[in-house]
């Protein structure tokens, strides 16, 4: 264990930077989001959730896949280069990594993803216990401990220091690298701190939420159940659950022009969209009912179905927070559950 | 992260990603039908673009225009060229519909299951049942099954259309399929037409008159509502669903299921299928 005074995290930010890409939780605009370090961002480590999950860093919202240019009528392709920096995504909490470990699941499946995972080998996850989780919080659901989380380097606030705990060759190489600025200290402020989050955590009201009626065996079960004609009413199809959501991969192939060619990118999309399944001879989810299903069968049904088990939702309550009809995924896991509608 | 990071091993017989297409020269445009093209495409400097098999598809793009997946029609055994049996019902159709030989395009692929023809359909009789453009996906396992003769039994294949000017590669069903033996080629058009003398009926009713016994695996490739009630009728003739064949074709952008868009219940249609048996077809939420 390791720490360093708060008032020094500005001289260990710079010193990551000096070798590496750094983002970390800033804020601007009123808001704070995951990004790149600056000398004078406003690093924010206090608010407890990003209005956007930090899945942009290995995912992100729109990225180019090749370009391609025409000339005399041929045809030539220039794949877009892979992540090459090494860099550190610094303050990801607990359900943020187990994100990413979601995220693994589709991208580092054979057939592997070559942009993610040149992503996943340059990048360093460097977590943050969550001192205060909030009343929109249910990551216990899916076992996660936002005492202890996963990462690269844990990392702990207690009184006026940031504990550091590396937790792999990555975590190990980074602290190493950082020697200077880290001094070596036993791990009672941690204990205590994680003792005080473990408190919150029960206090917090969905504790209880309970999976049960869901998982590999709903994926036969609940596509029929009466259930979503009265959950999926309030349903806009804005989409914001979609795009705030650290596990949501569904993604959108488009052509933007060059001039001389066309670059091919990707970027987010969402199940949520009347055009996400039509083809030009029809579309296979006409309403909103099916659309809204589909979301919530993968998270909570398909997706452990195919995937051991694992949930693609890591209970981070961001579109519990972010709904504009105050629709949610804690509303139709519950709806399902024992605790009934 | 717990779990030990993946190596980042690319993806054999891609450029890089299965994502990044190779250049296709488009070789050949046949006008089957007024609304259907054949296009033989090789690679710039001669030669097939990649190796697949019969039943699966591949990703076609005209950049700035749009891509989407369409089935392999030419058969494996084919090895100087792929064909693509195209329809124009939409943006990227109606342009590739304008093109000429000599153009180029990408293609990315193959993707996708293929028709188990190593597997269970080997020695088997065949029935293979189709409606309009669908005989596109069907047409890569007929010439697999006929560059293969001695390894399946009977063959009959059931083809109808709107009308006889819809039929696709009618010149290759009349002038090569009908003369293998032991192939049976039953065409069909809905209504009747000055000049054609055969028979003349929806495919489904035509499947009833031809009375099949259940000896033998049929491949069924159509419209949703000639899939409906051709598979009522095969199973009054009492064919079981394991014995039936089909394809699925659901909206689809990456080809290799992480893009979510063809994702049914626990299946993605461009890894898992497009190729389903009607039992596990059965299995699927009701969606497609």
């Amino acid at each position: 264990m390791y720490r360093i005074a708060k008032a020094n995290l500005n001289a260990l930010y710079a010193a990551i930077a000096a070798s590496k890409e750094l983002y970390l939780p800033v804020r601007s605009a009123g808001k704070t989001n995951f990004a790149a370090w600056t000398e004078g961002a406003e690093v924010d480590l206090d608010t407890l959730k990003t209005v956007r999950s930090p899945k942009d860093a290995f995912f992100p919202q729109s990225e180019n896949l090749y370009t391609c240019d025409r000339t005399d009528g041929k045809i030539s392709i220039t794949p877009e280069a892979l992540q090459e920096k090494p860099f550190v995504v610094f303050g990801m909490k607990a359900c943020d990594v187990r994100g990413v470990a979601v995220l693994d699941k589709v991208f580092l499946s054979e057939p592997v993803d070559s942009y993610y995972a040149a992503r996943r080998e340059k990048g360093i996850i460097v977590s943050l216990a969550c001192s205060r989780p909030a009343v929109s919080c249910f990551c216990q659901t899916f076992g996660i401990d936002c005492a202890a989380p996963e990462g690269d380097v844990a990392t702990w606030m207690a009184g006026e220091y940031l504990y550091w705990l590396p937790q792999s060759e990555k975590g190990e190489a980074l602290t190493a690298e950082l020697a200077a600025l880290l001094e070596e200290t036993d791990d009672a402020a941690v204990a205590e701190e994680k003792a005080s989050i473990a408190a919150i955590c029960d206090r917090l009201p969905l504790k209880g939420l309970s999976l049960e009626n869901w998982g590999a065996a709903a994926a036969d079960k609940n596509f029929d159940s009466p259930l979503w004609e009265q959950l999926y009413k309030p349903c806009l199809a804005c989409g914001t659950c979609t795009f705030v959501c650290p596990t949501c991969q569904c993604y959108d192939i488009k052509d933007y022009s060059t001039g001389t060619g066309v670059q091919r990118f990707r970027c987010w999309d969402s199940c949520m969209y009347s055009d996400f399944t039509m083809m030009a001879h029809g579309n296979n989810r006409t309403s909103q009912l099916q659309r809204f299903r589909q979301r919530f069968m993968h998270k909570l049904a398909y997706f452990p179905a195919n995937n051991d088990g694992m949930f693609s939702c890591v209970g981070c309550g961001r579109c519990v927070d972010k709904c504009p009809s105050h629709l949610n995924i804690v509303k139709v896991i519950k709806a399902f559950g024992k605790e009934g509608v | 992260m717990s779990e030990p990071m993946h190596e980042c091993k690319y993806n054999p017989g891609f450029m890089r990603d299965t994502l990044i297409p190779q250049v296709a020269l488009i070789t050949d445009i046949r006008t089957e039908t007024p609304d259907v093209k054949t296009f033989r495409v090789e690679r710039p400097e001669g030669g097939k673009l990649f190796e697949h098999l019969p039943g699966q598809c591949a990703m076609v793009c005209v950049p700035g225009v749009g891509e989407a997946m369409f089935s392999i029609t030419s058969s494996p055994t084919n090895k100087l060229y792929q064909e693509f049996s195209i329809k124009r019902c939409g943006v990227l159709t109606e342009h590739l519909h304008s093109m000429q030989a000599g153009d180029q395009i990408l293609v990315r692929g193959p993707y996708g299951n293929n028709f188990p023809v190593e597997g269970e359909l080997k020695g088997k009789n065949l029935l293979f049942i189709a409606g309009g453009i669908a005989l596109a996906p069907l047409r890569s396992v007929i010439n697999y099954v006929l560059d293969n003769r001695e390894n399946y039994g009977d063959i009959d294949i059931l083809y109808g259309s709107r009308s006889a000017d819809d039929l696709v590669q009618r010149k290759e069903i009349e002038e090569v399929w009908s003369k293998v033996p032991g192939v049976k080629v039953h065409l069909t058009i809905d209504r009747e037409q000055e000049g054609w003398d055969g028979h003349v009926g929806f495919v489904p009713s035509y499947l009833k008159e031809l009375a099949f016994d259940t000896n033998r695996t049929a491949i069924l490739c159509g419209p949703p509502i000639m899939i409906k009630f051709c598979l009522q009728g095969l199973k009054e003739m009492g064919f079981a669903m394991e014995q039936v064949y089909t394809t699925l074709e659901l909206r689809m952008k990456c080809g290799v299921g992480k893009c979510g868009r063809c994702n049914i219940g626990t299946k993605y249609v461009c890894k898992d299928g497009p190729v389903f048996r009607f039992d596990q077809v059965d299995e699927l939420p009701n969606e497609y």
